[in-house]
């Protein structure tokens, strides 16, 4: 394996990329992301999503917030060659919902919000709730391990040359 | 940062290697030998150890309190003193005056006035308590994984030294590379293409 650090900088673009794919997948293809994870019910875009252009050494970022908020001006920074470098994401799945944002570069969750679990009353409440709480940042984590892994091994074809990069480029166009 | 905070933040880790013996044995032996030592007038900025995630202001892994069914609960303190900048410019601006009135003289070597500034720092930081900060983690030995509760640059790197310290094994954080080379089941095949992977040609 390469060195940590080297490596972090070296494939950073792979975690925008993602995040750019998954946008995509998102908004054409959620039956896709359901065969990736049987308990998905849904996978949106949630309140904050940020896209970075690098080209010709400039750096310009668009930053899109809000409940609701209008993606049109992402899809128009796509076009000009912008990728996601960060995202808000609102996952659903049997009768629970998570909100969290996911990092590009980094992979990080942050500003997580779990389904709501039992309250803390007594010392004895305590480990039922870790646990359960532990068995819900799994299912969160799973998520973004298992939707990175298909990704990973996608960008790693033929059909992301031949085939994915067109229909993205398809879609944010369209 | 909490695993039982209303808004998380998480980074993610592999751990390199086992260990020898009984892992909840061995795990609060290291707990116990790197527990925060509970010092307020220690010269020292910051102090960092492990302690309990149930009671992080008095550390107790008694009675292997830490496991919670399969996963180990523990957390990181970091106690930080931050002395503020005005304050040390103060007592500096006095001692120098103090000196030069003390000797007669009219000027102090660069060398006089970094050792006041660093007796002032000194001084001063054995008479501010230090901030406890505290990180929550989760460790599933058997799927060799480490959710940190915190993305702050700092607190994981202190996390990465005193794992490696407490318990003889590497924290692999996980970030695009990492995940796809350790977690995506890449075949040889597709870990050759991975290394060889530039950046998508976008349009413009």
């Amino acid at each position: 394996m390469l060195d940590v650090a080297i490596a972090y900088r070296r494939y950073q673009f792979l975690g925008n990329e993602f995040l750019t794919w998954l946008w995509f997948m998102i908004e054409t293809d959620q039956n896709r992301l359901r065969q990736y994870d049987p308990d998905l019910i849904s996978l949106n875009i949630g309140s904050r999503l940020v896209l970075e252009n690098t080209r010709n050494n400039a750096k310009e970022t668009i930053t899109i917030k809000g409940d609701e908020a209008n993606l049109e001006e992402g899809l128009v920074a796509l076009k000009k060659g912008a990728v996601v470098t960060e995202m808000h994401l609102s996952y659903k799945s049997v009768g629970q919902d998570w909100l969290f944002s996911l990092k590009g570069e980094s992979l990080n969750i942050s500003n997580l919000k779990l389904p709501e679990t039992g309250p803390v009353e007594t010392p004895e409440d305590l480990e039922g709730v870790v646990i359960e709480k532990a068995y819900l940042l799994e299912k969160v984590i799973g998520l973004v391990n298992n939707l990175f892994s298909h990704f990973i091994k996608l960008r790693v074809s033929d059909t992301w040359r031949n085939q994915t990069v067109s229909q993205i480029r398809k879609w944010s166009a369209s | 940062m909490g695993l039982l905070s209303s808004r998380i933040s998480v980074t993610r880790y592999k751990v390199k290697g086992r260990l020898d013996g009984s892992v909840h044995e061995t795990v609060y032996q290291s707990l116990k030998q790197r527990s925060i030592p509970n010092i307020e007038d220690d010269g020292s900025e910051a102090i960092v150890g492990w302690t309990s995630f149930e009671n992080p202001y008095a550390p107790d892994f008694e009675g292997y309190s830490f496991v919670f069914g399969a996963h180990m609960v523990f957390a990181l303190r970091i106690d930080k003193k931050s002395i503020p900048p005005k304050l040390v410019r103060k007592h500096c601006t006095l001692e120098v005056a103090k000196r030069l009135a003390d000797t007669g003289r009219r000027y102090l070597s660069a060398n006089e006035k970094k050792a006041i500034r660093d007796h002032i720092v000194l001084t001063l930081s054995r008479r501010i308590p230090a901030t406890p900060n505290v990180f929550d983690l989760v460790w599933d030995y058997k799927e060799a994984s480490v959710w940190f509760f915190s993305n702050l640059k700092s607190a994981n790197e202190a996390l990465e030294t005193l794992f490696i310290k407490s318990f003889g094994l590497q924290l692999i954080r996980l970030f695009p590379y990492t995940t796809a080379d350790l977690i995506a089941g890449l075949s040889d095949g597709e870990r050759d293409l991975l290394e060889k992977l530039e950046q998508s040609q976008s349009e413009g």
